[in-house]
């Protein structure tokens, strides 16, 4: 069924490309300000240009998908993985073959505001234009001055590897009609300037909704509810929903509670893991209090959401709530709890947390087979960590615990199922 | 009007001395409350508590699980040579997915710092399970450990891990102590690429020249040799490596 919708969906596409070539040119961007259109050399030198630029690439978490495991930062060839194929990552140091060497403001404010390369040639959303289009032009030119001041790395990256039709980059043409909106951050007068900062931050260069959201069958976000959640296409990890008010993902967050995740990768509500620790580490542990306060503010002020269903059989049968309360009692409890509420800053609760009761279960079944480390933060150097237990747990073992944890306590998710189970059982490595 | 307002006085002094009154009361019957709850016994503030992570598999002081055929020892191993296969599975250069995925989120001081942890641990060497093989094959594997073989341009694996084969300061692995499908699989990785160190790669080239047969050779002998239990890796220095290794000097050890 699934790619009955998308041949749909690419049919429809395929229309509205032909529609939309009649009226649209490629470099159909919004124009810079006349003041901002050539940059004398001496401006991308300012050291507190520079500055600035570090400390909003680090906002954007540019490094983490701009540099290779092990490799030099930012310059580039992490493959990102998308249900079309791999995208690697391109070279943004300022070497002049195969960097950013070239490339003028013009060519790098395009790039990130209006998604087109500087050929003219239309870039693949996997480059998360649809949010840095919000950035504004002084902290765009900021990023780019602190970019070009890196020394250069001589790197190829490869060529994009993606199945046909998505190969052929025109497509974007009726993708971008369906789904990206070119155009800054407009503040909203009616809310505070630190509620403003927080939302530029978090809907531009943080670009949470990239992950935090749902995507259709073309890669899309096609929530009108941001920040609600969604599965992470490829990687088998799910963006859990942002709201802290009545059945939001984060609901009883406090602030604090937010901007101590975001510093330190843990709070007493929870603790982030798989991308989310990466972003802590890379991205938001290195942002000011009054950026992170911010950002808490903005988020909670995402609404309340509506209630999900709740599943009438909870569990297989009563036998598999046995077997997951038994496995519970002899693998989880000493550390969480019997109450399943943790050690707070220490082990995370499972009652009442949103990456235990997201709908796919996927992040619970994943973080029992993998176990792991709190990210390792300034704030939190030396975490603490949980064992593996994909050596230890069969299929329904997994399967039995994680449908108890779902809806034990006040917790009421959907039941996970043993073959599931085994789906998960791969690990997540570049 | 004065007994009113001497009333009023005495109001307003009960109104704001009560709150203060009852908020000691309550310190004061705290302690007695508290004791009759079942207090949870605090997690400890230890690193071996912390890394629960590393000791579920190889054990908590790094003895390694002799019963898994495959999760190694890491007790008494060089802490340099520990932080940097710590340093090679964050960067990919070493693979294994488990490993690649618990070490991502340390820091450089962490991973030193649980390194240091494992090295100084001493815990007797326990063997495992070795597969039955002809005594030719055992025979072959003790010539290539402890003479090499100059036909094949082998040198023995005692010329650098040392006369025990419990390694060399600061950054050469012991080799004994190890399960028999750990070793054989290191061997395999070094030839595949998927395990690999500074360049020149020494093992590399040496696990190349390794026929299929003399890699179980090589790790059914290893993983049959009971150590003394006291066996401690060699002072920096004290061999001469016999190839270009990219990570030891000319005497074994840092480079």
């Amino acid at each position: 069924m699934k790619w009955l919708r998308r041949a749909l969906i690419l049919l429809l596409l395929l229309v509205v490309m032909v529609v939309g070539w009649l009226f649209l040119r490629r470099d159909h961007a919004e124009p810079l300000p006349r003041a901002m259109r050539t940059i004398s050399d001496a401006t991308l030198k300012d050291p507190a240009l520079i500055a600035r630029g570090e400390y909003l690439a680090k906002a954007g978490d540019c490094s983490v998908c701009h540099t290779m495991p092990g490799g030099q930062p930012y310059a580039g060839g992490r493959a990102v993985v998308t249900p079309f194929g791999e995208i690697p990552s391109p070279n943004i140091t300022p070497d002049n073959d195969t960097g950013l060497g070239r490339w003028n403001f013009e060519d790098f404010w395009r790039a990130l505001h209006s998604g087109i390369g500087r050929h003219g040639e239309l870039l693949y959303p996997a480059f998360s234009y649809t949010a840095f289009t919000k950035v504004h032009p002084a902290d765009t030119l900021a990023i780019f001055a602190y970019l070009r001041s890196l020394p250069p790395v001589h790197q190829t990256s490869g060529r994009p590897n993606l199945r046909f039709p998505y190969s052929v980059r025109d497509i974007l043409i009726g993708w971008r009609l369906l789904y990206f909106r070119e155009g800054q951050y407009q503040a909203d007068a009616k809310q505070s300037a630190q509620w403003n900062r927080g939302a530029y931050l978090v809907q531009g260069l943080g670009h949470c909704n990239e992950c935090h959201d749902a995507r259709n069958a073309l890669g899309a976000i096609s929530s009108q509810q941001l920040l609600s959640g969604g599965e992470i296409p490829a990687q088998n990890w799910y963006a859990p929903d942002l709201s802290t008010r009545t059945n939001g993902g984060l609901q009883g967050w406090s602030s604090k509670d937010i901007v101590k995740l975001l510093k330190t990768g843990q709070s007493a509500k929870g603790v982030a893991f798989g991308p989310m620790a990466e972003v802590v580490t890379e991205s938001t542990q290195h942002l000011a209090d009054d950026d992170l306060q911010a950002i808490a503010v903005y988020l909670q002020s995402l609404p309340a959401r509506t209630m999900a269903d709740v599943p009438k059989d909870v569990f297989n049968h009563k036998a598999q709530a046995d077997q997951g309360e038994t496995v519970y009692d002899q693998q989880c409890a000493g550390c969480h709890g019997k109450d399943g509420n943790g050690v707070a800053g220490i082990y995370p609760p499972l009652n009442a947390n949103a990456s235990v009761t997201e709908p796919s279960g996927m992040n619970a079944t994943r973080i029992v087979l993998l176990g792991g480390f709190a990210p390792g933060t300034m704030g939190n150097p030396r975490s603490y960590s949980m064992p593996p237990y994909a050596q230890q747990l069969g299929d329904a073992d997994v399967a039995a615990v994680e449908s108890y944890i779902r809806q034990a306590w006040s917790n009421h998710a959907p039941p996970v199922q043993e073959r599931d189970v085994s789906k998960y059982r791969t690990t997540p490595v570049d | 009007m004065n007994l009113c307002a001497t009333m009023k006085v005495s109001r307003s002094v009960i109104t704001r001395w009560l709150p203060v009154a009852v908020i000691l009361l309550l310190l004061a019957a705290r302690p007695a409350s508290a004791a009759n709850h079942t207090v949870p016994a605090p997690i400890p503030d230890t690193l071996q508590q912390r890394i629960a992570a590393c000791t579920s598999c190889h054990g908590d002081h790094g003895q390694g699980s002799a019963d898994s055929h495959f999760f190694p020892r890491l007790a008494g191993k060089p802490a340099s040579y520990l932080a940097r296969q710590l340093q090679y599975f964050q960067s990919g250069q070493r693979k294994y997915a488990p490993m690649q995925y618990i070490v991502q989120p340390l820091s450089p001081a962490y991973m030193r710092e649980i390194a240091d942890y494992f090295s100084s641990q001493q815990v007797p060497y326990k063997s495992s399970p070795v597969p039955t093989l002809p005594a030719a094959v055992l025979q072959r594997g003790e010539q290539i450990v402890t003479q090499g073989d100059s036909a094949a341009k082998l040198p023995p694996c005692q010329s650098c891990h040392g006369r025990q084969l419990t390694g060399v300061e600061p950054n050469i692995p012991g080799l004994v102590g190890l399960p028999y499908d750990y070793v054989s699989s290191q061997l395999g990785s070094w030839r595949t690429g998927t395990r690999a160190s500074t360049a020149p790669d020494c093992m590399a080239q040496i696990a190349n020249r390794l026929s299929p047969d003399d890699i179980t050779a090589v790790s059914a002998w290893l993983a049959s040799q009971q150590p003394a239990s006291d066996a401690h890796a060699q002072a920096a220095g004290s061999v001469t490596p016999p190839l270009r290794c990219g990570v030891l000097a000319a005497k074994g050890d840092g480079a």
